[in-house]
Order: C-alpha cells, then sequence, then structure tokens
C-alpha cells in the first residue's frame, strides 16, 4: 500500500550520544508547514497522487497561476511543492497538515534531493579515476583521464565514457537510511546519516523501497487532525477515568463517612447503654 | 538561536555532564566505562591531552598521550561520550601551542612540560 512521502528542509548535521555509549551521526530534516495543496484522481487525471507543499512564499513571488491553485485549495502559498504517487485508498483532503509523527523511530527512509553542484570536475574528481604517474616522463598531464578508447577501428570515443564534465547538482536519492528521532512539536525528523544536497535545501522523503513495509506505519499519512483526534481522545479518556477515580473516591469517602457515623452511633448506643444503667440515657438513640 | 544549535544544547543539558577546564599540554586522567561480558568497570587513562578539538559544542573531543611500556599511546575522546565516567585534571602544563603533536618525536627529557604556577580558572562563559 503506498503512501505519501514528505516534504523536508535540510537543516544541516549534529550528533546524538546514546545510553549504551554510542553516537549517533544524524541529519536533521524539518517539516514547515506540509500541508496538502492538491490530488490527483484516476478518473480525472489518469493516476492517484497527492500533491503537497512545504514553507512559506511571498505571495507577490508567485505567479497568478500558482496563486489560484493555492487560493482553490484554500492554503498559503507554498514554497516548494512536489506530488507523491500513492493507493488510491492512501489518498489525503486537501489542506490536511502532516506531521512527523508520519515515520517511527527506527524506521527506514529513502531520501532524495539535489546535490551539492561540483562544476566543471576533471576524470579524478568525477569518476574517482588515478591520474598519471608524478614521474616518469609524465608531464602536466598528472590528473588527466589517459586513453579514452582504442584505433583507428572503431574510430571514435564510446558515448558513455567517462570524462570530465558536469558534476553535482543532480537529483540523488539515498536509500535505506534510518529514522533515528522525531519530534512533532517542532516538526523535526533526525535521519542517521547524511542527506544529499546543502544546508537550506528541500529533500523528499518516501518509506524505503528495499526494506518490507512495517506493520505499524500510519495509514494514510501523520496527520495533525488525526493526532488532535487522538490527543482529544486520550484527554477525553484521561477526564473520564479522572471522573471515575473522583466518584469512586467520592463513593469511598461516603462508605468511609457512613462507616464513621454508623461507628460514632454505635459508639454513642454503647455510651447510652452505660450510661442508661445509672441515669437513665440521652437523646442519642432519636 | 538556529535548531540545530538548540538541539546541541538541549543534548547537552540532558547529559549533564561537568567538564572540567582543561587544555592542550595539562596532564588529565580520563575514567572509562569498559563493559566486559555483563558487568561495567571503569578504567582510568592518564596522560597528556595533546589537543582540543572542534570547540566546547556536542562536537568536542580530546586527545590523551601517555607512554604505555615504552610505547606511545594516543587515544581520541568525544568530549561529551555517554562512556566517560569522569575527567580529572591532576597537572596543568604550560605550553605555547594549541596542538603538542610534536610531543610524539619527543621522549623523556625533552618530552616534558612545565607546571603552570598561577593558574587562573576560567570564567564560565555559560553561568
Amino acid at each position: 500500500m503506498l503512501r505519501t512521502g514528505l516534504i523536508a528542509k535540510k537543516l544541516g548535521m549534529t550528533r546524538l550520544f546514546m545510553d549504551d555509549g554510542r553516537q549517533i551521526p544524524v541529519t536533521v530534516l524539518s517539516l514547515e508547514n506540509l500541508q496538502v495543496v492538491g490530488t490527483r484522481s484516476a478518473d480525472d487525471h489518469g493516476y492517484t497522487a497527492v500533491q503537497l507543499g512545504a514553507g512559506n512564499a511571498k505571495v507577490k513571488r508567485v505567479n497568478k497561476a500558482q496563486r489560484g491553485m493555492f487560493s482553490k485549495a484554500g492554503v498559503e502559498p507554498k514554497r516548494k511543492v512536489v506530488e507523491f504517487r500513492v493507493a488510491p485508498e492512501n489518498t489525503i483532503t486537501v489542506g490536511e497538515e502532516i506531521t512527523a509523527n508520519h515515520y517511527f523511530e527506527g524506521q527506514f527512509v529513502d531520501v532524495s534531493g539535489t546535490s551539492i553542484g561540483k562544476g566543471f570536475a576533471g576524470a579524478m574528481k568525477r569518476h574517482n579515476f588515478g591520474g598519471l604517474r608524478a614521474t616518469h616522463g609524465v608531464s602536466i598531464s598528472h590528473r588527466s583521464h589517459g586513453s579514452t578508447g582504442q584505433c583507428q577501428d572503431p574510430g571514435k570515443v564510446f558515448k558513455g565514457k567517462k570524462m570530465a564534465g558536469h558534476m553535482g547538482a543532480a537529483r540523488v536519492t539515498t536509500q535505506n537510511l534510518q529514522v533515528v528521532k522525531t519530534d512533532p512539536e517542532r516538526g523535526l525528523i533526525m535521519v542517521k546519516g547524511a542527506v544529499p544536497g546543502s544546508k537550506g535545501g528541500w529533500v523528499t522523503l518516501k518509506d524505503a523501497v528495499k526494506k518490507p513495509t512495517p506493520e505499524n506505519v500510519i495509514y494514510p499519512a501523520g496527520l495533525k487532525s488525526l493526532d488532535d483526534e487522538a490527543k482529544r481522545l486520550a484527554e477525553e479518556a484521561a477526564a473520564e477515568a479522572a471522573a471515575a477515580e473522583e466518584a469512586a473516591a467520592k463513593a469511598a469517602a461516603e462508605a468511609e463517612q457512613a462507616a464513621l457515623e454508623e461507628a460514632e452511633a454505635d459508639l454513642a448506643a454503647d455510651d447510652a447503654v452505660k450510661s442508661q444503667a445509672p441515669e437513665g440515657g440521652d437523646n442519642n438513640e432519636n | 538561536m538556529d535548531v540545530i544549535a538548540q538541539i546541541d544544547a538541549e543534548q547537552i543539558a540532558q547529559l549533564g555532564k561537568t567538564i572540567p577546564d582543561f587544555k592542550a599540554g595539562d596532564t588529565i586522567r580520563v575514567g572509562y566505562k569498559v563493559t566486559e561480558g555483563t558487568r561495567t568497570r571503569v578504567q582510568n587513562y592518564e596522560g597528556v591531552c595533546i589537543a582540543r578539538k572542534n570547540g566546547v559544542g556536542i562536537a568536542g573531543s580530546f586527545t590523551v598521550r601517555k607512554i604505555s611500556f615504552g610505547e606511545g599511546v594516543e587515544r581520541v575522546f568525544p568530549l561529551y561520550s555517554t562512556n566517560i565516567d569522569e575527567i580529572t585534571v591532576i597537572r596543568r602544563g604550560k605550553v605555547r601551542r594549541s596542538k603538542l603533536y610534536y610531543l610524539r618525536a619527543r621522549r623523556g627529557k625533552s618530552a616534558r612540560i612545565a607546571e603552570v604556577s598561577n593558574y587562573k580558572p576560567r570564567k564560565q562563559p555559560e553561568a
């Protein structure tokens, strides 16, 4: 059951110290106003997907078409909009907010982003070539790639030959990163290890495709409304429990009071019986 | 404060470690927790701190060098490692470098470090 992914902003890296002495390098990803801004259905578009938006965009920086789209969805203009394919039963209504509860601690995710651009890079940096020798007659070309093919036959350089060229600034996916910690209040997800892209860059998270889907993932997504509902229910349950406890306490108190009164009455009766003998008693029995 | 710094500060507060004021040149003793099978004990490692790296934050670390059975041994400890039981300063050294890597090439008399006679504790920045 394919469910939606998330859009997050990469804040940077830090480390977490565990109680057993391990330290884990983590990348901190933050969810910023992550909302559903649109849906795609099989009837209207030929496929099912949810369109998520994240971040804040100034209204004057958003073009008219997109402004229309956002106003129709009834959400603030978003900085980044991404579509995620989902199973038809996992579509989410427009306007719903998604929280960091979407992933649980220990789950594996795939993170995609745009890697840091390296510009025009040589073969050594781009393809890990070894370069040429430092001495033995090599001149000026210590970092070159060397031969690129054969001779008159085939008489050309094959397509896809690894050479110098543009490196980085491409979409990269890092698979099977473990979620170490989530913080729904601040909207933070910490994943173990590095994530493509620079600080402040947008990345997308999805359930890991190369791991079996865990049973306790939330369908259709970790929604704020679901959280609120759960919180409300928990509060209600707590209130009910408190009320029940109070009632029980009250009943107990009453019972105690009654017992006390009875005991007192008994005592008084005893007294009366005792005092009756010499004097004729008082009005306790009334 | 940005979120990363906030997380680091929270974690430092949560770990609740007291780290003494020490720098390169000081002789320190590190009580390091060692787990053997099921029981844990504290092993002391004593030597000269030859480097402090990456500041006083969560990423900070320090290197301790000692001569063990005639062989130089260096260990790098993360400042906030949960495996460190305690750090004690044994002797304050007077040095003119922040990294004492030159000690690696020296033995005996030339590897001595003079003691600071007028040590003043640094003012705690966040107290």
